[in-house]
């Protein structure tokens, strides 16, 4: 079987997430994406927000940074700069990556700068009670939307596609295996990529939405995750209410470390 | 009508019952029941105010500033690392002189990541121009939220309300809650004629040569100077009306006290219960809790402490490379005036309890100790 603990700070377990909670589904995954593609753990950086998906850092055995609330993909902006080599891994989620930290979000996916930022999205802050983020459905119900959602919602991967992201995905914590290659192969890619991961929130979000079972919630992202391929084929009325999972984007272009330091040798050479 | 309710409950009470017209929040840990029981008051229809949401406490202020200079009465809620976020707009809101009111939930700042108090957060705001008052119990976190709109409407200046996380946020109390109807006689519905408008138009925020700027700031203190007086008459008023006053400062046994241990925030409970046991045993003792921090009630500490024979100040927070801040405040109210030995002393940061036996060994220490007062007093610091 595989030993998930030589990667994971015990010391720091129990960890704070609530039974049925999707977050530590995507920490093994990940795991087992950085064990597979024999990234050494000095070689590895991991840099979180606030919230219940960035306690991920906490977890886990490699270098962390476990930042401030929205800011972690800035915190990771200056630690990639700083070392090119290092592989540098965000984990945040909807509140911290597209609230408060939005601003950073479409920025470094403009740059395109070699981050791999792993989204945990569940609709809702869970950390401080189930409050509407960014990502809440229009008519589901929150601490601050006790009558439903009024606002239109972010799509989290479309926003980093159109920001100019060179690698988009989404994944979720029902097709383990599947999220564990989409995050691999976020990884592996050079420029900013994204790993949008559908991770429910029981405690939060279903208890307020008709879906207060761990149960019903994994079974929803079963009956309701297309893969593109399929996703493609279906017709617009098979599409209503499915969520297309798997590859979206995937593209090369220059990516900003190595624009930087290409601009940093042609002045010398110049110089 | 009386209900059992925590302290951040009285907090949304006390903005009920002022007709508050717009409300804006970004959730944190210990501040958020402030503003669900707000958001569902709104939505219920028991308060009419909108109640914006946004995508952090940067955005909240903001758009209470907006709200403000439209001219309605305006509130927003936070706590740590919410409060530092907003920086930026707490010196705009002064600026601009909008009479918000704010409730701050003290919460130590990160890293590392911690919910628990301590008021680190609150006073490394102290200068930017927001008044400050700490509050002590959930009936005056109430009546203070009711009070502090008056302040800052007739000051043209933001106040914030202090309280300490968990021990007073979350501790529930009885309270005497109050209604608007009953509020609206003392706290009238707010109207200004200094707003943006599309039948009156004025101008916020715009550019200024040192030529006019400087007399700007010097109006700034001079309502902050006008203000410790403000607060006392609304205090006064309020105690008119509603049967309760809370003064900027109160003293505790102090008459003829030859010690006083200085406190804030709910320290100052669990120190009156020390005090009344050092009594029992014929110590001499008193103690003083500043409740208004900013401006600072420079005559009335000075009044309360010349006659005693040892001061000493309890600070739940550090400025770094000097010493506890409540300790710098009084040790400047009395500059010159006396040569009474202060003696500082810090406990309790980052929600460590500051438990009665905590207290008396710092009532000990200050009563035997004649250290030199510069020295700072670290009690229940594990080295
Ligand atoms: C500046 C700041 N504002 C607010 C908070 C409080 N806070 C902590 S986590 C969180 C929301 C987290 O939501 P999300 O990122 O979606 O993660 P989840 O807990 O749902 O996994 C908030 C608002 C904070 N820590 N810092
Ligand atoms: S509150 Fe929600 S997101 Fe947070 S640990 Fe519990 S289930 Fe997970």
């Amino acid at each position: 079987m595989f030993d998930y603990l030589t990667y994971v700070r015990e010391g720091n377990f129990p960890h704070i997430w609530c039974s049925g909670c999707g977050h530590g589904i995507v920490l093994k995954s990940f795991i087992r994406a950085i064990d597979k593609l024999g990234i050494h753990r000095d070689e590895a950086v991991m840099v979180s927000g606030i919230g219940c998906s960035s306690r991920t850092a906490g977890y886990v055995d490699i270098n962390t940074l476990h930042t401030t609330h929205g800011r972690a993909i800035a915190f990771a902006t200056g630690v990639k700069f700083a070392n090119p080599k290092l592989h540098v891994i965000v984990v945040t989620g909807d509140g911290d990556a597209t609230a408060i930290g939005g601003n950073h979000y479409i920025h470094a996916a403009r740059r395109n700068i070699d981050l791999t930022v792993l989204i945990y999205n569940n609709y809702i802050y869970g950390m401080t009670g189930g409050q509407v983020s960014p990502t809440t459905p229009r008519g589901a119900r929150a601490s601050t939307s006790p009558f439903g959602n009024i606002e239109p919602p972010f799509n989290i991967s479309g926003l980093a596609s159109a920001a100019g992201a060179s690698f988009v995905a989404r994944g979720d914590v029902y097709h383990a295996q599947k999220l564990e290659k989409l995050i691999t192969q976020a990884i592996q890619k050079k420029g900013f990529s994204v790993v949008e991961v559908l991770s429910p929130c029981p405690t939060a979000y279903g208890r307020r939405n008709r879906m207060a079972s761990p149960v019903t919630l994994m079974e929803w992202l079963r009956d309701n995750c297309i893969p593109v391929k399929k996703y493609e084929k279906m017709s617009e009325e098979e599409r209503s209410g499915k969520i297309r999972t798997g590859v979206l984007i995937d593209i090369e272009k220059p990516e900003f470390t190595e624009e930087y330091r290409k601009l940093v040798d042609s002045m010398q050479v110049r110089g | 009508m009386k209900k059992v309710i925590m302290g951040n409950h009285a907090v949304s009470y006390g903005v009920r019952a002022s007709d508050v017209k717009v409300i804006s929040a970004y959730p944190i840990t210990p501040q958020t029941q402030v503003v669900e029981l707000l958001s569902e008051m709104c939505a219920d229809g028991e308060i009419d105010a909108k109640f914006i949401k946004v995508e952090s406490e940067h955005s909240a202020l903001t758009a209470v500033v907006g709200a403000s200079a439209a001219g309605v009465r305006s509130f927003t809620a936070t706590s740590a690392q919410g409060l530092l976020l907003m920086h930026e707009i707490l010196h705009w809101a002064v600026g601009a002189r909008l009479p918000i009111v704010l409730a701050n939930i003290n919460r130590a700042v990160g890293p590392p990541w911690s919910i628990w108090t301590d008021q680190n957060d609150s006073l490394s705001q102290r200068d930017v121009g927001w008044l400050q008052i700490y509050c002590e119990s959930n009936q005056e976190t109430q009546d203070t939220i009711v009070q502090a709109f008056k302040i800052a409407e007739t000051v043209k200046l933001p106040v914030m309300l202090v309280l300490d996380a968990f021990f007073l946020s979350h501790t529930f109390e009885i309270v005497d809650i109050l209604e608007a109807e009953q509020v609206r006689p003392f706290l009238p519905p707010y109207s200004t004629e200094v707003r943006v408008d599309v039948e009156d138009s004025h101008s916020f925020g715009n550019l200024a040569s040192p030529d006019g700027y400087f007399e700007l700031r010097y109006m700034i203190q001079k309502a902050m100077e006008q203000s410790r007086e403000v607060v006392k008459e609304v205090d006064r008023e309020f105690g008119e009306h509603f049967g309760r006053s809370y003064g900027l400062i109160q003293p505790y046994r102090c008459d003829d006290a030859e010690t006083i241990l200085v406190t804030s925030g709910t320290v100052a409970s669990t120190t009156r219960a020390v005090i009344d046991q050092m009594r029992d045993e014929g110590i001499k003792i008193g103690s003083l809790k500043i409740r208004v921090f900013r401006p600072f009630p420079f005559e009335e500490v000075f009044e309360v402490l010349s006659g005693a024979k040892k001061v000493a100040v309890i600070d739940r927070n550090i400025s770094f490379g000097h010493h506890g801040i409540f300790f710098q405040e009084v040790k400047s109210a009395l500059y010159g005036r006396t040569d009474i030995p202060i003696i500082g002393f810090i406990t309790g940061i980052g929600g460590r309890d500051v438990t009665p036996t905590v207290i008396r060994e710092i009532a000990d220490k200050a009563m035997g100790d004649e250290s030199p007062e510069r020295e700072i007093n670290w009690i229940g610091v594990k080295r």
